[in-house]
């Protein structure tokens, strides 16, 4: 199956309709909420949480037997809430930094729930061959109720969010002043965490614990580069995600032997990337243009500087000099010169150039006003 | 016990030991997500190079994977330097991209490898000592065992050489920078450690656990002393005890041998964590407790030397005044009867002689601006403290 083959059958087809649904739901509520994580440096804090959640569905799995997913997200959320205060724990009692506390309950948690998976899967009744899709996670497996459980806590998510919006806003970027006006900060910030966690855990069964965190900050980390504005902000990563999801189930439905998870992950990265080099403000390439064009402007500057003191010697201005002489100046090229001209700050003849009046009431004013020659 | 247990013992206690001395300075230097981004991003390295020479433990396979997790290092870096976003998001965005790229490659090719993403992530430490080298066809041990020990060596000899570089830029940078040792050669020369170390020990104990056996002992070890060398030697016996004891976990519950060993690595952390003496969570929030109360007792005394009217000094007045409840200002008030600051007379509460000598000093401080020299003085006045 190739890529339009997979959009022509993407509304006739049901699990093909599932899938995508799922996944694009699940991009634009991990995007939503990651633009959070990331503006609040929290953006390991999805890796840790996505590995702890683990020995949270052995457990649901070993106690309940069930194997239906919502049982076993319960445990994940479970799992994965005690890793998040546990980590708030260590690195607000303790002097352990942030990292060690994030790298200690992210392995830890994930090894004993390998373990217990390994347990599992000696125990002579298990049915447990469904529980190694939550390590890298099975697109798969999504049945309808899944989408309808994923669209169920985004329109919550959405709803909260909306509902709190300045008081999410406020905590983001001004912690300290959202005391003093007497919000109740600690009950925000679990509020904003636990629902970073129900994003987490939503997406285990698609993406799996070790790609989650991915997930959660690439199409944040994108929409942070075109735009200053919490809500665009909120918004665009929303998108990016959505078609993160779309676009990686697609590559991944047309070729074979091609999990989902790690392609959506790449899909994800290349919005990254290329937001990263175009984005008009932030993006590298638009950012090294102008550090040239500045260069220029300054070596147009230098010389017309240069250009100004000799003829401030001669009573005209305008009297002519041999080019020659500018040859030893350093930041002078053919190119500023043609620059002047076409500026009409200077006029060549054969092979002397000479100051405009233009030219001289410009170059006397450049460190005045540097900035009205600088357009 | 068989010889083969003897060696996977043997085996997990040398990777134990391999990773802890690494882990300390990562978790020093505040780099400890670092070994997590190698951990996963080696796996592209280790995939190419298992393509190449269709052999998991060949050293071309460790230095391609040590070279892609220092590459992780760089990328990381030169992200953090444009700006664009703040440092982790960095570290959590390679390291994704690289382990999906590892996981693609494994997937295409994966009728012709034998290398399946679960053995990247767990490793298989009970098939080791299967795996033997073999010396001109005598028999000299597993090939893991001879890795590993190899890499220890090595981190071994660099540890001593560089100790003293080592301990100051972990420490002062700045003073490192100023007597010429490079930070940088230092930095890059602890990822290449580290990478290599994760590489050798992948196979024994998987790409994720290798992560927990760097941090965990090292942060349960920097709970109990703050002594660079106090802390590498108990790290490294921390990493051998969860080692050894995971082994015999994993032995009665028949399950993975690393997820044994991180659980007792996990344990071992929640039982230093609890009760580690002085940063210990029991500790602390005992500390906390006693300062609130000496706090309290402090404040109650100086209300006390600011008003002589008997209103204000009835001990049932306090209770309100003060607007504490009623077992803390019981509390207060026999902490200050112990320690002679008060006399009760008739539900009358006044100062003694001492407790009008403390709140003076106290007084004089606080005016002064030498709040901290009260701690002290608790010391000279306190019998007994909160």
């Amino acid at each position: 199956m190739d890529i339009q083959e997979y959009f022509s059958l993407v509304f006739s087809d049901y699990t093909l309709r599932t899938i995508t649904l799922g996944t694009a739901i699940l991009g634009a509520v991990t995007g939503m909420l990651g633009s959070f994580a990331v503006l609040r440096k929290q953006s390991l804090l999805g890796d840790a949480i996505s590995h702890a959640a683990l020995p949270g569905i052995a457990l649901a799995f070993l106690f309940t037997g069930a194997k239906d997913s919502n049982t076993l997200l319960l445990g994940a959320l479970v799992s994965g809430l005690l890793g998040t205060f546990w980590i708030r724990g260590i690195i607000t009692k303790t002097h352990l930094k942030s990292d060690t506390a994030l790298g200690l309950i992210l392995s830890l948690f994930f090894g004993f729930g390998m373990l217990l998976l390994t347990f599992i899967q000696k125990q002579p009744n298990a049915n447990q061959a469904g529980l190694d899709k939550y390590l890298f996670g099975q697109a798969a497996t999504l049945v309808e109720s899944d989408v309808w459980l994923m669209a169920g806590v985004t329109a919550i998510c959405l709803i909260v969010l909306l509902l709190f919006w300045k008081e999410f806003k406020i905590l983001l970027f001004d912690k300290d002043y959202a005391l003093t006006l007497g919000f109740n900060t600690k009950t925000i910030d679990i509020l904003i965490t636990s629902f970073i966690v129900l994003a987490i855990v939503l997406g285990l069964q698609t993406v799996g614990v070790v790609l989650m965190s991915a997930m959660l900050l690439a199409p944040a980390a994108a929409a942070r580069q075109w735009t200053n504005s919490l809500s665009k902000m909120v918004f665009l990563s929303a998108v990016f995600g959505a078609f993160s999801g779309v676009f990686g189930t697609a590559v991944s439905a047309s070729q074979d032997n091609l999990s989902t998870g790690p392609v959506i992950v790449i899909i994800a990265a290349i919005f990254v990337g290329v937001s990263f080099i175009f984005s008009p403000i932030r993006g590298l390439l638009f950012k090294q243009l102008r550090v040239i064009k500045n260069r220029r402007d300054l070596q147009l500057h230098k010389t017309l500087a240069f250009m100004y003191h000799i003829a401030e010697t001669h009573e005209d201005i305008s009297h002519p000099h041999e080019i020659k002489i500018l040859n030893n100046f350093q930041g002078y090229t053919k190119g500023t010169l043609k620059k002047l001209v076409e500026k009409d700050y200077v006029i060549l003849k054969g092979s002397t150039w000479s100051l405009t009046q233009k030219g001289f009431k410009s170059a006397s004013n450049l460190y005045n006003q540097l900035t009205s020659s600088n357009e | 016990m068989s010889s083969a247990q003897i060696e996977i013992q043997l085996i997990a206690s040398l990777v134990a030991v391999a990773c802890a001395i690494p882990g300390v300075f990562l978790v020093l230097r505040k780099m400890a997500m670092i070994s997590d981004a190698i951990s996963h991003s080696i796996l592209p390295g280790i995939v190419v190079g298992f393509f190449i020479t269709q052999d998991l433990n060949s050293p071309l396979l460790i230095i391609l994977a040590a070279i892609t997790g220092v590459i992780t290092v760089v990328i990381v870096e030169y992200i953090q330097r444009t700006g664009l976003v703040k440092e982790d998001t960095a570290i959590g965005l390679v390291f994704p991209v690289l382990f999906s790229i590892g996981v693609i490659m494994i997937a295409k090719n994966a009728n012709d490898v034998h290398l399946d993403v679960d053995a990247v992530l767990l490793g298989e430490l009970a098939f080791a000592p299967f795996d033997r080298l073999e010396i001109s066809g005598v028999d000299v041990g597993p090939k893991s065992l001879w890795i590993i020990g190899f890499i220890l060596v090595l981190t071994l000899i660099l540890l001593t050489a560089f100790f003293k570089e080592l301990k100051l830029s972990t420490f002062d940078k700045g003073l490192a920078a100023t007597l010429g040792f490079s930070p940088a050669l230092i930095h890059y020369g602890l990822m290449t450690v580290s990478s290599v170390t994760t590489v050798g020990a992948f196979d024994a104990v998987g790409a994720i656990l290798v992560v927990a056996l760097m941090i965990a002992p090292a942060a349960a070890a920097y709970l109990l002393t703050t002594d660079l060398k106090q802390m590498l030697v108990l790290s490294v016996l921390f990493g051998v005890f969860s080692a050894i004891s995971g082994y015999w976990l994993a032995h009665w519950l028949d399950a993975s041998i690393a997820g044994s060993i991180t659980t007792m690595l996990g344990l071992l952390f929640l039982i230093v964590y609890l009760f580690a003496p002085s940063k210990g969570i029991i500790a602390v929030m005992y500390r906390e407790k006693q300062q609130r109360t000496e706090v309290s007792l402090l404040t109650f005394l100086l209300h006390l030397k600011n008003h002589d009217e008997v209103n204000e000094r009835h001990v049932n007045h306090l209770y309100e005044h003060i607007n504490w409840q009623k077992v803390r200002a019981k509390n207060v008030l026999e902490l200050a009867l112990k320690n002679n600051m008060i006399l009760i007379d008739k539900d009358v509460v006044s100062l003694t002689k001492k407790g009008e000598e403390f709140t003076s000093k106290a007084i004089d401080y606080i005016i002064t601006n030498e709040d901290s020299q009260i701690e002290d003085m608790k010391d000279d006045f306190f019998l007994f403290r909160g």
